[in-house]
């Protein structure tokens, strides 16, 4: 397959709350809460961001990157649970504050966490297929928890931008494979706030039955083994998930080490696996092979067996924060701030 | 051109005037403004009313019409016309006003300002006295009319050294008058330590750096100076009526610590005068904000660029001062009925230039100057007034 | 506000589209169909060709709101600046990802995409830019590069003279 990763760029707002502030309110012992979860800390967004201006940022670094003319963006595709209206594409208002608009197509994916990986595999037929010069996947939310429960500790906010196309690919795409079921673990039902889920079924039946079996159909095809690959990323719920898969599937920490970046910014859904992917692309040579898999309940995982350019030594990864930058970063704020913030709390009628 | 004189002068309490509504306050400083210059309605030429917001404010537009009518005057079938130009709406009229008689094409005519703000919530005024500046470009991005002057006050701090005590003492001296005036909105004194502990509204403004939202109506008749002394024993003369422009939002403008409307329609006055600011003996400025003060006295030729603050704090402008600037309390004290201001401003300097202002009585002067502005300066008038000779 | 008057506004709140005058270069934002700084001004109708400001600048003056326009109580207290840009013009603007005290005359800034309000709960949310800080340990580019000109930049209507 001769289309694959040309470029790509990441953002996590700036605010970030800890699981032993959220257990504070709720009367749970919060830090405990967090190193079951291995979520140190998440990302809130501010009052004035939301799926869209995260897109935008993320797409206006990974455009600079690449140096890329918006106006030969001919697919452009926003994955997200959390889009800003329920009908309204998210992808027009990125498209346009890029400047690609108005000659590309657009649409707005929704499959839980994975409908960042699902546009992904959209552009990469439209690319491959000759259809379009460059297509652009995005994974971002601004995923919300309902108050005290559990997913309040880890659901956060951020994005990634992929931009795929067929010149000065930086990370080639060797394949693609999905793996999907009819699995209710989480949802949310229309006009409902908050997600729902399955407590303990969101695992075994879910996560890691589709990631494992999605994994290990993906290595069989291609004939790979764990250790013919230098990273994994896996969609990272939170920080523990990732690990425990990883381990099943028979990878190491070190393969594991700059896919994994939950624990540092919470669950930011349909980014979580490409935000980690983003991460390895930071910090990657020349020549280096990845497997990717995300997961979306509902349920489905998308499996990518990836393997990084000699562009990728020359592309210009200076340009704009690094995944790294917002790991770092981060203005911690209390529960009352970030109730204000995700509107939690209730406000007179005008 | 004929010489203009001011022959009566009206004007109602400025503040929360919850039991009078738009109509009722804007007749009363009309009638009174009739009765002060003797002037029987039949020879009455026309009514020019300023006015900010009516339709925003009241939901009520076509109100200069409204306004005659209530004055008994709908039978007549005079000409009736509003004047908008946000906080300068007053000035503006009253510069119609002076066209209409100097042009010899009215004899008399009454210039009316009114204003109700207490008729919606706070928010929805500020809102709309908001709207002075650029909604598009100013509004939308966040700028509210105060925090536009706090952007204004903090450059003027950053370049002249302005200190946040010398902006005080604009409220303090506002406070002083306002409590020798019987109609102003606030009556009460302030201390410099109680405007620097105030809540803030836009950094480094405080709750006292900005005039509050009032009720009230001011009127004033026109008419030919020639003649003038039939209606009244001391006329006062309009020198000069002028209105200068400049761009709408703040951040176009050629410096922002500076109104250039304001230098401009200064000037001309001036200059059509024959006179200087060293001339000026009595001032009623512009001072919505505690920064727009000192911008205006020194736009006006009182104070040297960026030396208004130690000026002000050192009492230059107190009454009896080397200008007395705002005997009535300006905007922040008597208050501020946005429309009805640049009318206040002169029904003020009438009274003292005819030596009838009280306590608040400046010393005698034979020129005063009103300088009314709307927005961020977008819109300066100039009024220049002396006893006729 | 209605749809339509936010809308026929975004190339210029997405994307920063000003204009430049062909006659004496001097870069407007938001465009202008006439150059407010041509001496024959009148010249400049027809010549005014349309440009995109960088996204860069520098904080000219600034205020922290504490009593906020409306769709902005949320943020309270916010900053707001007068910021000048490499180019000319000078734009307002809030200053979002930073602490009211950490802001100065001098500050660079760069833009960023944001929320400006929203009609309501159930209308339409406007979109534009403000603000951050560009420091020194963070490796932001120059926005220049990175919201190019979009096809459809708008070309001032030619004034009917």
């Amino acid at each position: 397959m001769e289309a694959g990763i040309v470029s790509y760029g990441a953002y996590v707002p700036r605010y970030r709350i800890t699981p032993s502030e959220i257990g504070r309110v709720w009367g749970s012992d919060g830090a405990t809460v967090g190193q079951g979860l291995n979520v140190e800390r998440k990302s809130v967004p501010a009052p004035d961001e939301d799926t869209i201006t995260i897109s935008t940022e993320a797409l206006r670094t990974a455009l600079v990157r690449g140096a890329i003319d918006p106006q030969q963006i001919g697919a452009m595709y926003v994955g997200s649970e959390s889009h800003p209206y329920a009908v309204k594409p998210t992808a027009t208002v990125v498209a346009q504050a890029v400047g690609a608009t108005p000659n590309l197509t657009a649409a707005d994916f929704e499959f839980a966490c994975k409908a960042g990986t699902a546009a992904i595999q959209t552009c990469l037929g439209l690319v491959g297929s000759g259809m379009i010069r460059y297509g652009v996947a995005i994974g971002t939310d601004t995923s919300q928890g309902a108050p005290g429960d559990a997913l309040e500790y880890s659901a956060s906010a951020g994005g990634a931008a992929f931009v795929i196309g067929r010149d000065r690919v930086i990370c080639r795409v060797h394949a693609t494979r999905s793996y999907t079921t009819d699995t209710p673990d989480f949802w949310r039902r229309e006009g409902q706030r908050y997600p729902s889920h399955g407590g303990r079924f969101t695992g075994e039946p879910a996560y890691f039955r589709h990631v494992t079996e999605c994994a290990r159909g993906m290595m069989e095809a291609v004939g790979a083994s764990p250790s013919d690959y230098r990273h994994v990323v896996f969609h990272q719920p939170n920080g523990k998930f990732p690990q425990r898969v990883g381990k099943q599937l028979g990878f190491t920490e070190a393969q594991m080490r700059y896919g994994l970046v939950t624990p540092r910014i919470g669950n930011t859904y349909s980014a979580a696996a490409l935000l980690g992917l983003a991460n390895v692309l930071d910090h990657a040579g020349a020549g280096e092979r990845i497997l990717m898999v995300g997961y979306g309940s509902g349920a489905g995982s998308d499996a990518f067996d990836l393997e990084t350019t000699d562009a990728l030594v020359d592309f210009d990864r200076n340009h704009g924060r690094a995944v790294q930058w917002y790991l770092d970063h981060g203005v911690e704020i209390p529960y009352a701030v970030y109730a204000k913030f995700r509107g939690k709390i209730h406000l007179a009628e005008g | 051109m004929r010489d203009v004189a001011v022959l009566g002068v009206g004007q109602t309490k400025f503040g929360e005037l919850w039991d009078r509504s738009f109509r009722e306050i804007g007749i009363e400083a009309g009638l009174q403004a009739l009765v002060d210059a003797k002037l029987a309605s039949e020879n009455l030429g026309g009514l020019f009313l300023g006015n900010m917001a009516s339709g925003g404010l009241l939901e009520q537009e076509h109100i200069a019409p409204l306004i005659l009518d209530y004055a008994g005057l709908a039978g007549r079938h005079l000409p009736a016309v509003r004047i908008e130009g946000g906080g300068a709406s007053g000035g503006l009229a009253l510069h119609q006003g002076f066209l209409a008689v100097a042009s010899g094409l009215y004899d008399y005519v009454v210039v009316g300002g009114a204003e109700k703000l207490t008729d919606v919530p706070d928010s929805t005024a500020s809102q709309i006295v908001s709207s002075t500046a650029d909604h598009e470009w100013e509004v939308v991005f966040g700028a509210t009319l105060p925090s536009l002057w706090a952007l204004v006050a903090r450059r003027h701090m950053h370049l002249y050294g302005t200190t946040r005590e010398q902006l005080a003492h604009v409220a303090v001296q506002a406070h002083e008058m306002g409590s020798k005036n019987p109609n102003a909105h606030f009556r009460n004194r302030v201390t410099v330590e109680q405007v620097l502990g105030a809540a803030p509204v836009a950094e480094p403004l405080g709750v006292f750096d900005c005039a509050p939202l009032s009720d009230g109506a001011a009127a004033v008749v026109l008419g030919p100076l020639e003649g003038a002394r039939r209606h009244t024993d001391t006329p006062i003369q309009i020198r000069a009526s002028e209105v200068a422009c400049d761009t709408m939002a703040l951040h176009h403008r050629r410096d922002v610590t500076a109104n250039d409307a304001t230098v401009a329609a200064a000037r001309a006055a001036f200059s059509r005068a024959r006179r200087s600011p060293k001339d000026v003996g009595v001032a009623e400025v512009h001072d919505g904000y505690s920064i727009s003060a000192l911008l205006a006295v020194e736009d006006l030729g009182f104070s040297e660029k960026g030396r208004a603050g130690p000026d002000f704090a050192s009492g230059q402008f107190a009454l009896g001062g080397r200008v007395s600037v705002n005997p009535s309390g300006g905007l922040k004290a008597q208050g501020r009925p946005f429309g009805a201001v640049g009318v206040a401003q002169v029904v003020e300097l009438v009274r003292q230039l005819r030596g009838d202002a009280k306590e608040r009585q400046a010393p005698a002067t034979d020129l005063a100057l009103a300088h009314d502005l709307g927005g961020t300066g977008a819109t300066a008038v100039v009024h220049l007034l002396a006893r006729a000779g | 506000m209605s749809i339509a008057r936010f809308w026929r506004e975004t190339p210029r709140r997405y994307n920063l589209g000003g204009s430049k005058c062909a006659t004496c270069g001097t870069v407007s934002f938001p465009p202008r169909v006439v150059c407010p700084t041509c001496t024959h001004h009148r010249q400049s109708i027809g010549k005014m060709a349309p440009f995109q400001l960088s996204g860069e600048g520098e904080v000219e003056s600034f205020t922290v709101v504490h009593e906020a326009a409306e769709g902005f109580e949320m943020q309270v207290p916010y900053v707001l600046a007068l910021v000048r840009t490499p180019e000319g013009p000078v734009l307002t603007g809030q200053i979002v990802d930073v602490e009211p005290g950490e802001v100065a005359i001098g500050l660079p800034v760069r833009a960023t995409f944001r929320k400006l309000r929203e009609e309501g709960k159930a209308g339409v949310i406007h979109y534009g830019y403000k603000f951050s800080p560009r420091t020194e340990d963070d490796p932001a580019p120059p926005r220049g590069r990175t919201a190019p000109v979009p096809r459809e930049a708008p070309a001032p209507e030619r004034a009917k003279a």
